[in-house]
């Protein structure tokens, strides 16, 4: 990667390789009334082009594949009868500006790319509606026939009763509107997929930045190209990032396939940036309406979400799930509350199909809980430090169950919460405040504190979660007769460093260098199986199947020294890479000994299989539950309404961390996320469904220049639920950071009578609030209005 | 139109299209896959390389217009098989993880440590300010020159001379 040699899809080319261009949608909601494609036929270099049209009984629309559980959800309809997600190519009508429309296959990208322009398109303007609420009003345009009044579900948890009794009966109550952004997760390598097709052999190959390649093999196959699953293969070569987007089916992938066969050529293509942001799935979005009650000594009573989730024009292939289970059974994060309850509109809208982004869910449920527990703080004159350790959950509770669906599983809340109060020099805040004051500056503090369900998940579980497949991992060890160990999993590093990590699992496992261990991942043709790399899953859900697929090579090696020493097992141990008979005087074997004489096969045991070859499956007995609590310090100077981030510390607990270097690595990634939220990122659409903020120089990502070092800490509190005792660390540091920053900067403006100010938080945001008295409470954005506060 | 110039100290000659750019013809003519496309209005520096010795984003110059010129690419860094110590700073310090905005850093990287040999924090990381990255945070990264500018520094005052 250092020296520019790894490959990246983009990177790839095939012998005799043809280029696809697509054409995208111009409008949020239209009829499509006539496609002319005879001029890009005609263009120089054009091989093909294809609309909806002619793909109409040639490939099926997209599934979905996790759908909000237990309750009555309607989808575009799919011929297996499976959630349908949208058709490949539009089917007379488009419902978002990322559409696909048609497809033109040429020898060179420029000459696609030059057709595509010479396809004329008519349409008939259908009205657009881009906000979930006006979704769900009546007269509101309708997106999908199989869908009345574009409500894909209404998703409870919790107790709503038990809830609203207790906030009517409360001391005291605060209430707030929230908006939790759209955010487009920018990924710097943008989506490709490269097809080929063997015409012997009948066989496709994909090649694809997916961070799930079995998965997509499977969907690919079965419910969408409708061929038999071993004449597919999917290869993700390097990923660029992914943060979530890069998990879902997009119609690129059939249709390079298909194309390729048709064609009998390799087909690529390749994203550019402008067409990520319009068609690969966005995050968050959820407005919301939350309530938290307690009594006057800060004891948190109850909670309640009402929330509008804008899935986008079509559920994406995990979003719906994404939407509701993970937000809402979410929302009381480390607290004890006895009375909790959630709602969920799950809504489409003439916008980017909804999926997740780094930490999805669980950051738009610590979000509200974090900013209401500020809230309820300041209305008790309690410190907000103060409230959050008298709720939270005690350490003696576990396993707890949050009353929403969650059990969480081991975990010493208020300790981390201390030590990040000390890391942050909580006690001393206000000679800092008063220090800044003296430089026009406004400093605040602001708290985050989170509890974050990762390690997807117990299949059966996930099952009653509206998951439509199984979500356990695998692996394969491999022992060579030179004693070199291969490592083959099931899920898919997009960044993650999983070449170390698991290599690090099998080596510490079975007592052998890890320089002797190589990972093989990636290839579906060479991989076992594995449901892919998200929800921060791969090392707590694929790196125990390495663990106990090692446990499995040591007792067999043991077995083999046993009978070679002539011993029973039990006499024999293994200790600094060598077996050798307790107390006995015979010459110790090595690992590479055995390794030899096990491919030989000349001497077993009675019933023992030469070589070592081992896979093994696991599935977790439940989630785990990685939990911390960080600290922002924002200076805002008042003159300007500039925020400045000094100083962020982030204590956080995955358990057993096996590479710190990797561990930390996507703390601070992640934490990185959430500052974007909370201060520049954000999606926004006019009220025709244009998206204003197409590359990266309307969407605001942060750069180098925008946070200084963190401080990083971290507990250590193993979870019951898998051999390791690790929990989910990818994704994490994005749940409580856009809280934590927010919570900073309302603590810095709290002098002013500010309650709260909307993200992205953004300099003439608070300017506006400082100085021209609107109190930016409304957290809405205007669409149609592309920078500031409404 | 001809275009012809150096890449890596390698002449390379071509008739490209005036519209080309000079990271796609770097790209998809000449096969050097390491210099990265990752936007297209010039903002995510995936795509620096060296031009005439200058850190420059080679999605915002036409391959005609470096006709003539000395192009060095990520390729070119450590053409003789070892990491360049900035390489192996980044390596140590976990400053890559998916890799894709590497090559870029990298190349604008060195064009800081070619021009200020103690680099404040403040002065790497505005110098990365053209390079986006959405894994790391910036943290290992900017790391990593630090403890390259300290050693480099230790090597000084050892009176070893520049690294």
């Amino acid at each position: 990667m250092l020296r520019g040699d790894a490959r990246f899809t983009a990177d790839m080319a095939l012998p005799n390789m043809l280029h696809m261009a697509l054409l995208r949608s111009e409008h949020g909601h239209a009829r499509i009334t006539g496609i002319d494609t005879a001029r890009a036929q005609q263009m120089p270099g054009v091989v093909r082009v294809v609309t909806g049209a002619d793909l109409a009984d040639k490939l099926m629309p997209l599934p979905c594949i996790w759908i909000p559980g237990g309750v009555e959800s309607h989808f575009p309809p799919h011929p297996f009868g499976v959630p349908g997600a949208g058709p490949v190519l539009a089917q007379g009508k488009v419902r978002y500006i990322g559409d696909a429309v048609a497809a033109v296959v040429a020898e060179t990208a420029h000459q696609a790319h030059d057709a595509i322009q010479s396809i004329r398109v008519d349409y008939e303007l259908l009205p657009v509606v881009t906000e979930p609420q006006d979704a769900l009003a009546e007269g509101a345009p309708q997106l999908h026939e199989a869908v009345k009044n574009n409500l894909n579900a209404y998703w409870t948890c919790g107790d709503r009763q038990g809830t609203d009794t207790a906030i009517s009966s409360a001391e005291v109550a605060v209430e707030l509107d929230l908006y939790n952004q759209r955010t487009i997760n920018s990924p710097i390598e943008p989506r490709a997929a490269l097809g080929d097709y063997d015409p012997t052999t009948e066989e496709y190959t994909l090649y694809a930045s997916t961070q799930s390649p079995h998965n997509h093999r499977f969907l690919l196959a079965e419910l969408v190209l409708g061929i038999p699953l071993n004449k597919l293969r999917v290869v993700a070569p390097s990923v660029g990032g992914s943060f979530g987007t890069k998990g879902y089916l997009y119609p690129d992938m059939p249709l390079v396939l298909y194309l390729a066969k048709e064609l009998r050529r390799p087909v690529k293509w390749v994203d550019s940036r402008n067409g990520l942001m319009r068609s690969t799935v966005q995050g968050r979005d959820h407005r919301q309406h939350v309530t938290l009650a307690g009594d006057r000594d800060g004891r948190i009573t109850a909670l309640r979400c009402t929330s509008y989730a804008n899935l986008g024009a079509y559920p994406s292939t995990i979003g719906p799930g994404v939407a509701t289970a993970l937000m809402g059974r979410s929302i009381t994060g480390p607290y004890a509350i006895p009375h909790a309850f959630c709602e969920v509109y799950a809504t489409f809208t003439n916008t980017v199909p909804l999926g997740a982004q780094r930490g999805s869910g669980r950051a738009e449920a610590t979000y509200l809980m974090e900013r209401l527990i500020d809230l309820y703080a300041q209305k008790v004159g309690l410190d907000p430090a103060a409230v959050r350790l008298r709720n939270m959950v005690a350490p003696d509770r576990f396993p707890y169950d949050n009353g929403l669906g969650w059990t969480y599983d081991s975990g010493d809340y208020a300790t981390a919460l201390n030590l990040a109060l000390q890391h942050s020099d909580y006690a001393g805040i206000e000679t800092a405040r008063s220090e800044a004051r003296e430089r026009g500056k406004l400093l605040g503090i602001g708290i985050g504190s989170f509890v974050a369900i990762c390690g997807v998940g117990p299949s059966t579980r996930m099952s009653q979660e509206g998951m439509l497949g199984g979500t356990w991992e695998s692996a394969n060890i491999r022992v060579h007769p030179s004693g070199e160990v291969a490592v083959t999993i099931g899920s898919k590093s997009t960044g993650q460093s999983h070449e170390t990590t698991f290599a690090q699992i099998a080596a510490d496992a079975l007592g052998v260098d890890v320089a002797s261990v190589k990972v093989f991942q990636s290839d579906t043709d060479r991989t076992p199986y594995g449901q892919g790399t998200y929800g921060s899953r791969s090392y707590s859900v694929g790196g125990p199947a390495v663990h106990l697929a090692a446990g499995r090579v040591i007792a067999k090696m043991r077995a083999a020294a046993a009978h070679a020493f002539g011993v029973d097992e039990s006499a024999v141990e293994y200790a600094d890479g060598a077996f050798s008979v307790v107390g006995g005087q015979q010459k110790p074997k090595a690992f590479n000994d055995i390794a030899m004489a096990l491919w030989y096969g000349w001497n077993l045991a009675p019933g023992m299989e030469p070589s070592i070859d081992v896979t093994t499956f696991f599935d977790p007995p439940d989630f785990n539950y990685p939990f911390g609590s960080h600290v922002a310090v924002v200076e805002v100077d008042e003159a300007t309404g500039q925020i400045e981030l000094v100083k962020y510390v982030a204590v956080n607990d995955t358990g057993p961390v096996g590479n710190p270097l990797v561990v930390d690595g996507q703390i601070e990634g992640s934490i990185l996320h959430g500052v974007g939220q909370a201060l520049m990122e954000e999606a926004r659409y006019d009220a025709q469904g244009h998206l204003l903020t197409d590359d990266l120089r309307t969407y605001a990502i942060p750069r180098a220049t925008d946070a200084p070092f963190f401080v990083l800490d971290r507990t250590v509190t193993p979870s019951p639920h898998n051999p390791l005792g690790v929990k989910g660390a990818g994704e994490i540091a994005t749940v409580p950071a856009a809280a934590a920053v927010s919570n900073a900067v309302c603590n810095a403006l709290a002098s002013f009578g500010i309650r709260h100010v909307g993200m992205p938080i953004t300099a003439e945001k608070i300017w506006a609030a400082l100085h021209e008295g609107t109190p930016a409470s409304a957290s809405q954005s205007t669409p149609g209005v592309p920078v500031g506060n409404p | 139109m001809r275009t012809s110039f150096r890449v890596n100290g390698q002449p390379v000659s071509s008739e490209v299209e005036p519209r080309v750019l000079l990271v796609d013809m770097l790209r998809d003519e000449l096969g050097s896959t390491g210099t990265k496309v990752g936007c297209d209005t010039g903002q995510c520096g995936s795509c620096v390389v060296h031009l005439n010795g200058v850190s420059t984003k080679s999605c915002e110059v036409l391959a005609v217009q470096a006709g003539g010129a000395d192009v060095t690419t990520i390729e070119g860094v450590s053409a003789n098989g070892d990491l360049h110590p900035l390489q192996e700073a980044l390596w140590v310090r976990h400053g890559v993880q998916c890799g894709f905005c590497t090559p870029g850093m990298v190349m604008s990287l060195l064009d800081l440590l070619a021009h200020s040999s103690s680099p404040t924090e403040a002065e790497i990381r505005s110098w990365l300010a053209g390079n986006l990255c959405r894994c790391t945070g910036y943290h290992s990264v900017v790391r990593a020159v630090q403890d390259l500018v300290a050693s480099s520094e230790a090597i000084r005052t050892a009176g070893g001379g520049e690294r």
